[in-house]
């Protein structure tokens, strides 16, 4: 426990010996100061009074438990990223909306995929019906992708996939792309979502059975470590754990559990853990409660270094940093009185910079109706902007440590979340857990009470239980063009016609082998995506090894 | 919440909500619900809250669960026999799938369950499903009770 005058001590020794090295690398923005002209300091420490157990439980930025955040000059150094996720219809149109959000100053790309994409279906299955190019782009084979970045250096961006169950195959891509590009794979930058256990939790575009899924999970580990340094090979999301209803701390809980999962799994598969866990990363939820959300980032980050370091004996302090993305909560907008949801935008997004997010995305107000037309989703690029640029959120780390508010409310998620994860270990450990329906039934819990509080009126909603009666606003929707459907029917059946049919044959039986033997899958999937197999035709093998996971209800 | 049903080999299981809490005053009439997913859409929290509030409400209702085909939704209806169908999609595929599950109803003569839907639908396509013959559709922030309200209306002139 450090005293006031040690604080003093210890600050001045985290400037010299983390603050400085840093700086001399990456020097700080300039012009740090208020909008009244006062100059803002890097940190804001305890005075005597305050000290308690300061260094146990915050520390400083860049330094272990990492409360205030991961690295030691955090905003006043490089904003975060702000990433918008976009994708629809075909490769064509969603390349030109990404070359329209990076002229817009989007420092970052984040791809979404069709649900046919994410499940392994080609665009021409009939599982694939009225789901083409819906809610992501539709990409059927390395001919897609390299459409999809058509103009875009993987030298110069990093992009983020939001695919899980076919994740594997995408990444393929991606090297395959970046190959043809003059680009190595070890320069390439990015993060894979590559989350499985979240999907048979909240989000639900799993394929095959959890155990074979954590096997290519730690295929990807393995085959990235050696082969994609720079690239983070999972982002371990609690985002769709609390869009489909659960609290902050079972948000923190859950995802930190399915962490410990995939460390597990990892060492299991011989993997040393200080190779790997620096190149995890995660992805949360922004609420619009201010404090709660960001007490619940600075939670996370305490807890899961404790975890890193104790539980897994991580020596690498990389190993121990919860680097994360921040996406504001689509659940929280409303459809009544769109404009709103600007501002509660607005707040979400001040939530996630208050909690020292890695990387942003903001949502456009009209997607409670639709995906974002262009106009919504550069508004929701300038409400970051004005965040970075005009708020002075950026301009001091770490702003609400200390507040007794802030700091009582991270104490309190961390307790609950750590409360989670014990109940998980105690059933096994979380694919247990999933096969006993523990975390799907936690989280239906919360979201029924959480509804019937708006539905009875105990909890108020702007515009929709309370403040009511605007007239209706006309907003313009966007459409995704029914025929770009059709078109990406064409194009699959094209290329089918047109490629070496032998190729495609045996790297599919080689990925059949490779998948019985138990070897790294990835180089036999690298193998097929340059032959143009396709996603369909890859999974289909992978299933007929692996088999299909279907949900099952369990009772209580 | 989830207790369990086996059922139809092509659906394996349902997912029903959990007992009406005590003194929950009684539907008019009781009705057999059952809601359903179509297509590849993950997101049911919305399809598990409807179930849950007619459940509340006096109702007997079962869920399918995710992914299911318009197949497999109007296979279970007719093997449960029941009165009315609450279709929920929020990745846009609704005009596909929605009119997909009427037109198997109609080859399967079993016109006579209604079906509802709910999700993210723009009202141009609200106005599409009703004319297929969707006999009400709920957009995002409609009430539980408009829900309830309207869905035993319409099952009352059936």
């Amino acid at each position: 426990m450090l005293k006031a005058d040690s604080i003093t001590d210890a600050a001045a020794r985290w400037e010299a010996e983390t603050v400085a090295p840093v700086l001399a690398k990456a020097p700080e923005r300039a012009n740090l100061v208020t909008a009244s002209n006062v100059p803002i300091e890097r940190l804001y420490t305890p005075s005597e009074a305050e000290a308690g157990d300061y260094a146990e439980k915050l520390g400083f930025p860049g330094q272990y438990p990492f409360t205030r955040g991961v690295q030691p000059t955090m905003y006043r150094g490089r904003l975060w990223t702000m990433r918008q996720y976009a994708g629809f219809a075909t490769a064509d149109e969603s390349n030109r909306r990404y070359r329209f959000l990076l002229e817009q100053g989007s420092t970052g790309l984040s791809v979404a995929f069709d649900l046919p994409t994410q499940i392994g279906y080609d665009s021409d299955d009939p599982e694939a019906c009225g789901e083409v190019g819906r809610v992501g782009v539709a990409i059927d084979s390395l001919a897609d992708m390299e459409a999809l970045f058509d103009g875009i250096p993987l030298d110069k961006v990093s992009t983020s996939m939001t695919i899980n169950a076919t994740s594997a195959i995408l990444l393929a891509m991606y090297v395959a792309v970046g190959e043809k590009q003059g680009v190595p794979a070890a320069k390439l930058t990015g993060t894979l979502q590559n989350d499985i256990l979240k999907e048979y939790i909240a989000r639900g575009t799993y394929r095959f059975p959890p155990r074979p899924s954590l096997r290519l999970t730690s295929d990807i580990f393995a085959y990235c470590t050696r082969h994609l340094p720079k690239f983070n090979t999972i982002s371990i999301s609690g985002y769709h754990i609390r869009e489909a209803g659960s609290t902050a701390a079972q948000e923190v809980g859950f995802t930190l559990a399915d962490a410990v999962c995939y460390v597990e799994t990892a060492l299991r598969a011989g993997l040393a853990v200080d190779d790997f866990a620096p190149r995890l990363a995660f992805f949360f939820a922004a609420h619009t409660d201010l404090f709660e959300e960001a007490a619940k980032f600075r939670a996370a980050r305490r807890l899961y270094a404790r975890i890193m370091r104790e539980r897994f004996g991580a020596q690498d302090p990389r190993s121990w940093m919860l680097r994360f993305h921040t996406q504001t909560g689509g659940v929280t907008l409303t459809a009544q009185q769109p404009e709103n949801n600007v501002v509660r935008v607005a707040l979400q997004a001040l939530a996630a910079v208050l909690g020292g997010t890695q990387s942003l995305h903001t949502n456009g107000k009209d997607e409670a109706l639709a995906l974002p037309t262009e106009a919504a989703a550069q508004l929701a690029l300038r409400t970051q902007q004005i965040i970075a640029c005009e708020s002075g959120a950026a301009s001091t780390i770490d702003p609400l440590g200390g507040s007794y508010y802030v700091e009582q409310l991270t104490d309190r998620i961390e307790r609950e979340a750590e409360a989670y994860i014990r109940a998980i270990d105690e059933r096994g450990g979380m694919v247990a857990a999933i096969e006993q329906g523990y975390p799907q039934r936690e989280i239906e819990h919360s979201a029924y009470a959480f509804n019937r509080e708006i539905d009875e009126g105990r909890r108020q909603v702007v515009g929709v239980n309370c403040f009511t009666g605007d007239a209706p606003a006309d907003v313009p929707l966007f459409r995704v063009d029914e025929a770009a459907t059709a078109r990406q029917v064409e194009r699959v059946r094209a290329l089918r016609a047109s490629r070496d049919d032998a190729a495609v044959r045996n790297s599919l039986s080689e990925i059949a082998a490779v998948a019985r033997a138990g070897d790294n899958l990835l180089p036999s999937i690298l193998t097929a995506v340059k032959a143009y197999a396709t996603v369909g035709e890859i999974c289909r093998v992978l299933a007929g090894e692996f088999g299909e996971y279907c949900e099952a209800f369990h009772s209580a | 919440m989830s207790e369990v049903k086996n059922m139809s080999p092509d659906v394996p299981t349902f997912w029903l909500p959990d007992a009406a809490p005590q003194g929950h005053p009684a539907a008019p009439v009781r009705r057999r619900i059952l809601i359903g997913k179509p297509g590849l859409d993950g997101h049911d929290r919305g399809a598990k809250y409807v179930a849950q509030i007619l459940r509340d409400a006096g109702h007997e209702v079962i869920y399918t669960g995710i992914r299911r085909t318009p197949e497999q939704i109007v296979a279970a209806a007719v093997q449960e026999d029941v009165d009315a169908i609450g279709l929920s999609l929020l990745s846009g595929s609704h005009n596909a799938l929605f009119a997909r599950v009427l037109e198997l109803l109609r080859a399967q003569d079993a016109e006579d369950i209604a079906v509802f839907g709910g999700g993210v639908i723009p009202d141009d396509d609200v106005e599409r499903l009703l004319a297929l013959g969707v006999q009400a559709v709920f957009t995002p922030g409609t009430s539980a009770a408009e829900i309830v309200s309207r869905i035993e209306q319409v099952l009352s002139t059936r």
